[in-house]
């Protein structure tokens, strides 16, 4: 059962969420062209503070919402409930947290 | 599977946001992982997106764009919905927010040519 | 069969009923003289009287007011004393079956003790502040809340919206658009004082925030209010109370 609580959590990390989403996409536009290199994207975001604490923010807010949408879709198409359906959620949200924090960390700080 | 009283636009939003949302969550993990190989080596990702410059392949990207694109505006319809005053066109904004992805997801593919 | 039924071809049409109780059952086809300005429920009438008087179905007023004669007409939920044969059918074809998300009883006929629980569960009762010893109070029908009330409240509890919404499959504490719509009604009724009970009903498990605004209520309903949208009211709502602390 989604309960208020996720459901407002699932809210406000879709309003965090929006302005980097339009960014990335707008970003996507800008660097496509002339095709991508490992030097051109490192080049943008190595050592700057700006698309780290970006690309951190919105790791950390994908997480949560990505956590909470599949929780719902794995209540409503597979009948998990109770601590099964919780120690997914969980596992999708600190997953997403682990793989996209070594994602900024290796894009911006390494 | 679209039952009788699932056919109107609405629910199709619904639909679309649904699977947007899993397409992405299925895509996230890879891309993450991808970047994150980054730090090792560079190769890996140099020959993932050299290797993304085949024309398939960049439709396929196109397709990724358009499903964040969508599930955002979309996504921003849902929010207008339930926290701003109410607004009747419903379904002219979820065909806005269909219009401005599909937008956004040619402009990617274009610009990458 | 009545000799009507007997016509030439197109004057009649096929009508695959749902038969059966709360054990199962199956559809079976009866074949129904067809006329001008003949509804859902005069064919579902013609074919208890002239074919099969054991078929067991609801209705009352005929006229679209007392909400009785809901059923699936080809899979979508509807008022069959205002649906004509003509609008709905399809291949020559009409399928009939009690309503959706609810235990049936039997051919047709739903028990709808979940749907009217749910009402009330919502808090969907007015409580009053006043006896008839006091004034009439003054209501403004150009303010905001009474407009938002009025826009929601020619409910006739047809269940249309309940039988239409997958939320309601899904959950089944769910309260459903009709309650919650009918919440709303009263949320905004500043002469009610069963507000914070209603709060803590439509805030609780199975409450607004189950809806996922597909909207299945509102384009079925055949009274054409938006129960989504009063559920889009309600959680905002919910969450204004979250942010003050009050549940």
């Amino acid at each position: 059962m989604p309960g208020l609580r996720l459901y407002l959590a699932q809210r406000i990390s879709a309003m965090v969420m929006t302005p980097l989403v339009l960014t990335h996409l707008g970003v996507m536009i800008y660097a496509i062209r002339g095709g991508l290199g490992t030097t051109e994207i490192l080049s943008r975001t190595q050592g700057s503070l700006l698309w780290g604490s970006l690309y951190g923010l919105f790791v950390i807010t994908v997480s949560i919402h990505a956590a909470i949408g599949l929780r719902v879709i794995a209540y409503e198409w597979f009948k998990l409930s109770g601590l099964l359906l919780n120690l997914f959620a969980i596992l999708v949200g600190l997953g997403l947290l682990a793989l996209g924090g070594q994602a900024v960390y290796t894009v911006v700080l390494a | 599977m679209i039952r009788p009283h699932q056919k109107q636009p609405l629910w199709l939003a619904f639909a679309v946001h649904r699977m947007s949302g899993i397409g992405l969550a299925l895509f996230l993990p890879a891309h993450f992982y991808i970047l994150g190989t980054v730090m090792k080596d560079t190769r890996p990702l140099d020959t993932f997106l050299h290797w993304s410059e085949l024309p398939l392949v960049r439709v396929a990207e196109t397709g990724l764009v358009f499903l964040l694109a969508v599930h955002c505006f979309g996504g921003l319809r849902l929010l207008a919905l339930e926290f701003l005053p109410w607004t009747p066109y419903q379904k002219t904004l979820a065909a806005l927010a269909a219009s401005l992805a599909l937008f956004v997801a040619v402009s990617f593919l274009l610009n990458g040519i | 069969m009545s000799k009507l039924s007997v016509t030439k071809r197109g004057d009649f049409v096929k009508m695959c009923i749902w038969r059966g109780d709360a054990s199962g059952g199956s559809f079976v086809d009866y074949k129904i003289p067809v006329s001008e300005t003949q509804t859902v429920l005069d064919a579902v009438t013609w074919v208890q009287r002239n074919v099969e008087p054991g078929l067991s179905y609801r209705f009352a007023c005929r006229v679209g007011m007392c909400g009785s004669c809901a059923m699936m007409v080809n899979g979508r939920p509807r008022w069959t004393c205002r649906t004509h044969v003509s609008k709905v059918i399809k291949n020559n074809q009409i399928r009939l079956e009690p309503l959706r998300n609810l235990p049936v009883i039997k051919d047709l006929v739903c028990d709808l003790s979940d749907f009217f629980a749910k009402w009330l569960k919502a808090n969907g009762r007015f409580v009053p502040t006043a006896t008839r010893e006091h004034p009439v109070k003054k209501i403004s029908p150009l303010s905001r809340q009474r407009q938002a009330a009025n826009a929601a409240i020619e409910c006739i509890n047809c269940a249309v919206c309940y039988a239409a919404c997958d939320a309601v499959e899904q959950y089944p504490n769910y309260l459903g658009p009709a309650a919650l719509n009918r919440a709303w009604t009263l949320v905004n009724d500043v002469r009610d004082d069963g507000k914070r009970e209603r709060l803590r009903a439509i805030t609780a498990d199975g409450g607004c925030q189950c809806c996922h605004s597909q909207h299945g209520c509102a384009s079925h309903c055949p009274n054409e209010l938006n129960p989504a949208r009063s559920i889009a009211g309600l959680k905002q709502v919910a969450v204004t109370a979250i942010f003050k602390g009050e549940v």
